[in-house]
């Protein structure tokens, strides 16, 4: 890749422990996404990936290191990163209308009521909740909450999106649905997203890339893995790729398995070069020297079928 | 199946209450033997002792004279007979101007604590001090400082009515959740906008909650006060009355101190119901 659009160098997040000791939850994390890159992080939980998006949304800052968005280190919260939260974070008081108006007045000040609501109302039309505008939070299903949330981080049309397990909390139907929209969505607009998840199968269907990360403390971003699935991808006969049991497989293991023994079997991991993992793509290697290194992983073949 | 209860929750309502006037009224007839005694004695005895009747009014007697009072509210004879209707509305004046005043000092103070961990930290033991002190040991200190009684009155409800408020503001102002700030943070939005846009709303049902408990404090201690401090007022008129030996009046009183009490609660409950959120 030649075009860093957000690049996270060298973050650490310490808290003070009980006697004076810190506590690590990760140090030394670099990764870089491209400008409309959709991007997941998968790990277990306390391996600090909600505290990685906290800092890239500016909620928290890094003890070590800098953010970097489009060639600017990041100093706090912006109106370019959007955040779509896992308890989508609605303001009850509010109807549906009332909190995306909210969020489009926020960043244009100066807009008046009639275009703050018709702007906000397109991105109520865009997640499908048109003609719910003026229920309020407590009248919506656990889905449409999500929805509207997605439609005030869309409605500020911010450089980037991230997503702290947006889906997590609903039943699975509506979170297929929802995956949906969002990758319809994201893929429409050239949306740059950056995603925290625990469920592989969103991770697989979503991501154009997937940052595995090891159990914390200490933890540490043990490889990126390319989606080897077309961008064209659909949920019905996603499973009948060719790569797809084997990329399935290798995140599998690595959660199962290799998040825990992983610092300790790889004492020569360079954080800087985390590894890139092609799923049957075996030797593509790129010259230049600060890019992740090329690893192949043995076994998996393009033929393999489901 | 609602309307039922209701229904029947009325029914017992009143036959409560009838049974409660069945007990005052047989309790306080006529029974004592009628003493004999020359005509001048038995005039300086009074009703009870040469009528046997008892001392207490009952419900008859009150119902009369409060129907009584009732059709002229508003006479004034001069300073120790007023109508009930003044005696009440100099109550709840004092009480509404000291409790005004409390709530422009402890709604913005209550934010202010709220939000500053440090200032919070700070007054936490003025606060855990001054709270506990009833309200009436103020009164001899701001009879003295500020010299006039019927301010010392509303001084007392101040004081009296900005604890609970400003505890509630501040509880209610620290315990805004975390998500809603961080929507209005990655928003972008100032500290002020915030304030009235996110914290106030999230907070206001506590607010609320912190007010409606200061306005019955507020009439609770109003009555104690304006006994001291005499003049006007509902609560001079009780003790002007118990003075007068006329148990009448003073149980006319008390009932019409439980009535506005409940209006007054009645009122801050239906501003609370205004700002909740269903969630």
């Amino acid at each position: 890749m030649t075009d860093k659009f957000i690049s996270i160098e060298g973050i650490a997040k310490r808290y003070p422990g009980a006697s004076g000791a810190t506590t690590t939850i990760f140090e030394n994390l670099w990764l870089s996404m491209a400008r409309g890159e959709f991007c997941c992080v998968i790990g277990h939980s306390g391996c600090g990936k909600t505290t990685v998006l906290n800092i890239l949304a500016g909620l928290d800052a890094p003890s070590e290191g800098t953010v970097i968005v489009d060639g600017q280190s990041i100093s706090g919260t912006s109106l370019d990163r959007a955040v779509i939260f896992q308890s989508h974070a609605l303001l009850p008081w509010r109807t549906v209308l009332g909190n995306v108006a909210y969020a489009v007045s926020s960043k244009w000040r100066r807009w008046d009521r009639a275009k703050v609501k018709a702007h906000a109302q397109t991105f109520i039309d865009l997640v499908g909740l048109t003609g719910s505008e003026h229920k309020r939070p407590s009248e919506l299903s656990g889905g449409m909450k999500q929805r509207v949330g997605i439609a005030r981080a869309l409605s500020i049309t911010p450089k980037m999106m991230l997503m702290d397990e947006p889906f997590s909390a609903l039943d699975a139907l509506t979170r297929g649905t929802l995956q949906d929209e969002v990758r319809r969505i994201c893929l429409e607009t050239g949306q740059t997203a950056f995603m925290i998840t625990h469920d592989v199968d969103e991770a697989i269907y979503l991501a154009d890339k997937i940052f595995l990360m090891t159990n914390g403390p200490g933890a540490v971003l043990a490889e990126v893995v390319e989606n080897p699935l077309p961008r064209d991808r659909g949920r019905t006969d996603l499973h009948r790729h060719p790569l797809y049991y084997a990329l399935r497989n290798h995140i599998i293991d690595f959660l199962v398995t290799r998040s825990k023994t992983f610092t300790a079997e790889t004492p020569d991991h360079d954080p800087r070069n985390v590894p890139m993992v092609h799923i049957g793509k075996p030797g593509l290697t790129i010259a230049a020297s600060d890019e992740p290194r090329q690893t192949r992983i043995p076994g998996t073949s393009p033929g393999l079928t489901a | 199946m609602t309307s039922s209860l209701r229904l029947r929750a009325g029914l017992v309502s009143i036959v409560l209450l009838a049974a409660f006037l069945g007990i005052w009224h047989l309790a306080t007839r006529s029974t004592a033997p009628v003493a004999t005694m020359s005509p001048e004695y038995a005039k300086l005895m009074g009703l009870t002792a040469t009528q046997g009747k008892s001392a207490m009014p009952g419900p008859i007697d009150v119902g009369a004279k409060l129907w009584e009072h009732l059709k002229r509210p508003f006479y004034d004879n001069g300073p120790n007979d007023k109508g009930l209707g003044i005696q009440l509305g100099y109550s709840i004046a004092r009480v509404g101007t000291g409790y005004l005043l409390a709530v422009l000092v402890a709604i913005p103070l209550g934010f202010l604590i709220g939000m500053s961990p440090l200032l919070s930290k700070a007054l936490d033991p003025f606060i855990q001090v001054l709270k506990p002190i009833s309200p009436l040991a103020w009164m001899p200190l701001a009879l003295y400082t500020i010299k006039d009684s019927s301010i010392s009155a509303i001084f007392v409800i101040f004081i009296c009515s900005i604890w609970p408020m400003l505890l509630n503001t501040v509880f209610g102002v620290a315990s805004v959740r975390k998500e809603w700030i961080n929507v209005a943070r990655t928003l972008e939005v100032g500290t002020i906008r915030r304030a009235f846009t996110v914290i106030l709303p999230a907070a206001a049902p506590t607010i609320l909650t912190g007010m409606r408990i200061s306005i019955g404090i507020a009439w609770l201690v109003i009555v104690a006060a304006e006994m001291l401090v005499g003049g006007t007022g509902i609560g001079y008129f009780v003790w002007n009355e118990w003075n007068n030996l006329s148990i009448t009046n003073v149980i006319i009183a008390i009932l019409l101190i439980g009535v506005v009490g409940m209006l007054l609660d009645q009122i801050l409950a239906r501003f609370t119901r205004m700002v909740t959120f269903p969630e």
